[in-house]
């Protein structure tokens, strides 16, 4: 009984959204719950007022770009801090720590200047290769890569393999799962992204959705809720199937980055 | 004997050679993170501190040198007391209740039951939501006159609130928002948490007689802990980071009242283009959370148990 | 086939403390030798020193009369088997076997043709195309065994391989692992913790503890020699019974009033004061009637069938085992006669408790 009401409490925004998306102009100013008939006519007229089918592109486009990089910088240096021994890595270890005190935001400032600087405003670069260095990623493979056990390693040393094809043969393919995790959790949260994609991008043909959604919002918010909100389950969908297909997996992926 | 010591000499720079390519290899694979954590995050900090004593033009180029008075100016300007007030609310008012609330549905949704995958599903169902999603679903529920909190207001007979152009309300309202918000996060980790406790715990606890609210004292929260003590530092940190939903829904007004700290330092930097006093702010943010951490880790060893 | 040979091989790992003490030894081609010890003895330190896993500290390693000390362990040619197998676990049985041929240069068709040949000589079959978790811990074994055997590497390393096995198929790995070395003409180093796998497989055991050789050489001789009270008391199972003597006039005293006369030869070189008595449990029997014995009261039987183990407490604070053939009917409590051969009395120093060889003693039953 209290699981299904703090369940309905919790998912009820969401709903709503949805439901508004389907109503006519006239039924979300009576503050209906239920659209009379599921009309699309709210999706057909975002993607008409907003380039919406370029913003979602671009966050896709993002997100996979900042998810693979990620993942690729993660492991790797995962991989360095498991199975190389040189001096100074302990060193390294701390710095890779310290990063985590430190606030994004924090940041911003030089950082919108660095890549000003570049020539990266209002391009894909700009938006995810700030990105693809992350301490949080590489504990997690970390933390995965410890559990192999070092006689794989010595194995393939006695083998005479070499590291990157140990990496490449045997460490990505062992960890899948865990790297799956990180998948997930680099993609939700960069096509999350707000704050950054507001600061470099300023014309459509970059911009991501999400700040598509505060495009439309400040564009339509007193006439149009119902294509808003068709908005909002454009940007929310493909974020919510992830998660749902991967939910499990994620739950326990992050405990065993946040336990250790 | 000058064979042995010759062999042992050529041993050694076998070794060498070998330690240093070792070296070398590990340099190779964490290179390209050490290099992205220089450009973007150890460079543009020292330089936050740089600019934060400097008076700059607008385009955030440093002009004159100016110590301390970016951050005197700062503490006596009511703005920035006010912005600090806001930002110690909002923690103050989504931490607590957020952690509390997340934790709540976590017990609830570990339990065993058919059908359980949906209500943790249901549960977790905001970790998947952006922010500017969240907070333009929020804003309409937030609406004045055909939002559903003054809906239901109304049905009571009660005179309808400005939630979010009321300074009395808005941070409550941005908070509410927020508390939803992270509840997702909050719940799929406190949820592996408890899944991570020995079953054989409470299956002793029930052959010794022990009560359910007993239970929950002595074994869930207490093994707990340690991941309590993981989702509370996170959640403290990402507070004092908000941004999205103040932009989104109030961006900071009115009066000021929400104008929580990350926030003003973008109106500083991007739109009144005061990059020295955007800097002193980030300074002071970059501190805070320093000081917030280490004070969690201080208390946070003396309390939590660890397996 | 190989020739191994350590010469005062020192390792640490701080500088100050060494876990190997200045070993030598050297394995001769086609032996089957084995390192046993009791566990943080340094025998796995040894073995990976061997492989390339550790490096040397000091002293010298030398493969076939050539010094090996820097090499990588692939440039050593060897394999190794891991205690825990080490398997990939993503890869099938037959890309296990052959995973790394390829940095030998083995063509394609020649890695299909060896793990097959493998595969036959080890039962694996019909379990090719098999992941690793889906066989059985017997069969998991065998494939870290064939992935030793398909490199032809001439000796082979194995790491406690039979321990995470149950107790009935270890015995049988044993002997397939024996078979296999002797096929293969392989000299093989193995490590393990377990006298009976040291006894039943060695043609030659090292005993290390504490980082010291205590005692080389063959299985028999081990057992029949054992060169200090440690090695008495490692080898064999129940182990060498042990116990504090003390010379007076011409008989030794233990535990204040068991005695054993001895020679005029010992006695001299037993000196004078305090020795190490030991004696195996098979050399101890219920005295007939006519022999001289002394009373004993029984604390526990243990009846295996075709033995029995009797324990006894011996003087104050001792027990002992004595290890009877057949079936006996003897109770816990009873008061029982026994005797000791002495003949195969071994005494030892008491200080550093070395053994102190002496020709046997004439035969004289031991009295109260």
């Amino acid at each position: 009984m209290t699981l299904t009401v703090s369940g309905l409490v919790m998912v009820f925004p969401i709903l709503y959204a949805f439901l508004i998306s389907f109503m006519q102009g006239g039924e979300v100013l009576q503050g209906s719950l239920w659209p009379e008939t599921f009309s699309l006519a709210n999706y057909v007229s975002a993607f008409e007022r907003v380039p919406l089918l370029t913003y979602l592109w671009n966050s896709l486009l993002v997100s996979v770009l900042i998810m693979a990089g990620q993942l690729i910088l993660c492991s790797l240096a995962a991989f360095a801090f498991v199975f190389t021994e040189f001096k100074g890595r302990e060193w390294i270890f701390y710095l890779f720590i310290s990063t985590m005190m430190i606030p994004w935001e924090a940041t911003m400032v030089p950082n919108f200047q660095t890549v000003q600087s570049l020539g990266w405003l209002n391009s894909y670069a700009g938006l995810t290769i700030p990105f693809f260095a992350m301490a949080f990623g590489t504990f997690l493979l970390r933390q995965q890569f410890k559990t192999i056990p070092k006689e794989l390693y010595e194995a393939s040393q006695i083998a005479g393999i070499s590291k990157l094809r140990f990496f490449t043969g045997v460490v990505l393919p062992v960890a899948k799962t865990t790297i799956t995790t990180l998948a997930i959790y680099s993609f939700l949260t960069a096509w999350n992204m707000y704050l950054w994609p507001l600061l470099v991008t300023n014309n459509e043909a970059n911009r991501t959705v999400q700040i598509g959604l505060k495009q439309m919002q400040t564009q339509e918010i007193a006439s149009d809720w119902g294509v808003v909100m068709a908005g909002v389950v454009m940007v929310i969908l493909p974020t919510l199937i992830l998660l749902f297909a991967g939910q499990k997996r994620l739950q326990e992926g992050l405990t065993q980055g946040a336990l250790k | 004997m000058t064979t042995m010591q010759h062999e042992f000499t050529a041993d050694r720079q076998v070794e060498r050679k070998r330690a240093w390519s070792n070296w070398a290899t590990g340099m190779l694979f964490l290179l390209p993170s050490l290099l992205l954590f220089g450009v973007f995050l150890f460079y543009p900090m020292v330089r936050t501190v740089y600019l934060s004593l400097f008076l700059t033009d607008s385009q955030g180029v440093p002009i004159v040198f100016v110590g301390w008075e970016n951050f005197l100016n700062l503490f006596q300007s009511t703005s920035f007391q006010i912005s600090a007030k806001a930002t110690a609310l909002f923690v103050l008012y989504t931490v607590p209740a957020g952690i509390v609330l997340a934790t709540a549905l976590a017990i609830l949704a570990n339990q065993k039951l058919r059908g359980i995958g949906l209500f943790r599903t249901m549960f977790s169902a905001t970790m998947g939501m952006s922010v500017a999603a969240s907070s333009v679903i929020w804003m309409f529920l937030f609406n004045p006159s055909i939002g559903l909190f003054n809906r239901i207001l109304a049905a009571l007979n009660i005179s309808g609130v400005q939630w979010l152009l009321d300074p009395q309300y808005a941070l409550l309202s941005v908070s509410i928002a927020t508390i939803w918000m992270n509840t997702g996060f909050a719940f799929l980790i406190l949820l592996g948490g408890l899944q991570n406790i020995d079953q054989s715990l409470y299956e002793s606890a029930r052959i010794a007689g022990v009560s359910e609210s007993c239970k929950l004292r002595k074994i869930t929260l207490p093994m707990l802990s340690p991941t309590l003590f993981f989702v509370t530092t996170v959640s403290l940190i990402n507070a004092f980071q908000t941004f999205g939903q103040i932009d989104l829904l109030t961006k900071g007004g009115p009066m000021e009242s929400t104008n929580v700290i990350v926030y003003s330092i973008y109106k500083d930097a991007f739109i009144n283009y005061n990059v020295g006093s955007a800097s002193a702010q980030a300074v002071l943010l970059f501190v805070t959370v320093l000081v917030v951490t280490v004070l969690q880790f201080k208390i946070g060893e003396r309390k939590v148990h660890y397996q | 086939m190989r020739k191994v040979e350590l010469k005062g091989i020192t390792k640490s790992y701080d500088g100050k403390q060494d876990v190997l003490k200045a070993i030598d030894v050297t394995v001769e081609p086609g032996e089957f030798f084995v390192l046993v010890g009791p566990s943080g003895c340094g025998k796995s330190t040894m073995l990976r020193m061997i492989a390339g896993l550790e490096s040397i500290t000091s002293g010298e390693l030398a493969l076939d009369g050539k010094r090996a000390n820097a090499l990588t362990p692939s440039e050593r040619d060897l394999s190794m088997v891991f205690q825990n197998y080490a398997l990939y676990p993503h890869l099938s049985v037959e890309q296990n076997i052959t995973f790394g041929l390829h940095v030998k240069k083995v063509s394609k068709r020649e890695q299909k043709e060896r793990c097959k040949e493998v595969c036959g000589m080890l039962g694996l079959t019909d379990y090719m195309k098999r992941k690793p978790r889906e066989l059985s811990g017997g069969q998991r074994q065998r494939v870290a065994l064939a992935r030793a055997v398909v490199t032809q590497a001439p000796l082979c390393l194995m790491d406690e391989p039979l321990s995470n096995l149950d107790a009935k198929l270890r015995a049988k790995m044993r002997s397939e692992i024996r078979q296999l070395q002797r096929k293969l003409g392989l000299t093989m180093i193995y490590v393990t913790h377990d006298q009976t796998e040291a006894m039943t497989m060695a043609d030659r055991m090292m005993i290390l503890s504490d980082g010291d050789v205590q005692q080389i050489g063959r299985p028999l001789d081990v057992y029949n020699n054992p060169a200090n009270t440690f090695v008495a008391s490692f080898i064999g199972s129940p182990p060498m019974n042990l116990i504090d003597a003390e010379m007076k006039d011409s008989v030794l005293v233990a535990d204040g009033h068991w005695m054993t006369p001895v020679t005029a030869a010992m006695k001299q070189k037993i000196g004078s004061g305090r020795v190490t008595l030991g004696v195996r449990p098979e050399h101890i029997s219920l005295a007939k009637d006519s022999e001289p014995g002394f009373l004993v009261q029984v604390a526990n039987v243990e009846v295996l069938g075709t033995e029995t183990l009797v324990t006894f407490d011996f003087g104050e604070a001792t027990q002992w085992i004595a290890k009877w053939p057949g079936q006996s009917s003897v109770q816990p409590g009873e008061q029982i006669r026994i005797c000791v051969d002495d003949r195969h009395l071994a005494l030892f120093s008491a200080e550093k408790g070395e053994r102190i060889v002496c020709e046997a003693a004439p035969v004289k039953k031991v009295s109260l």
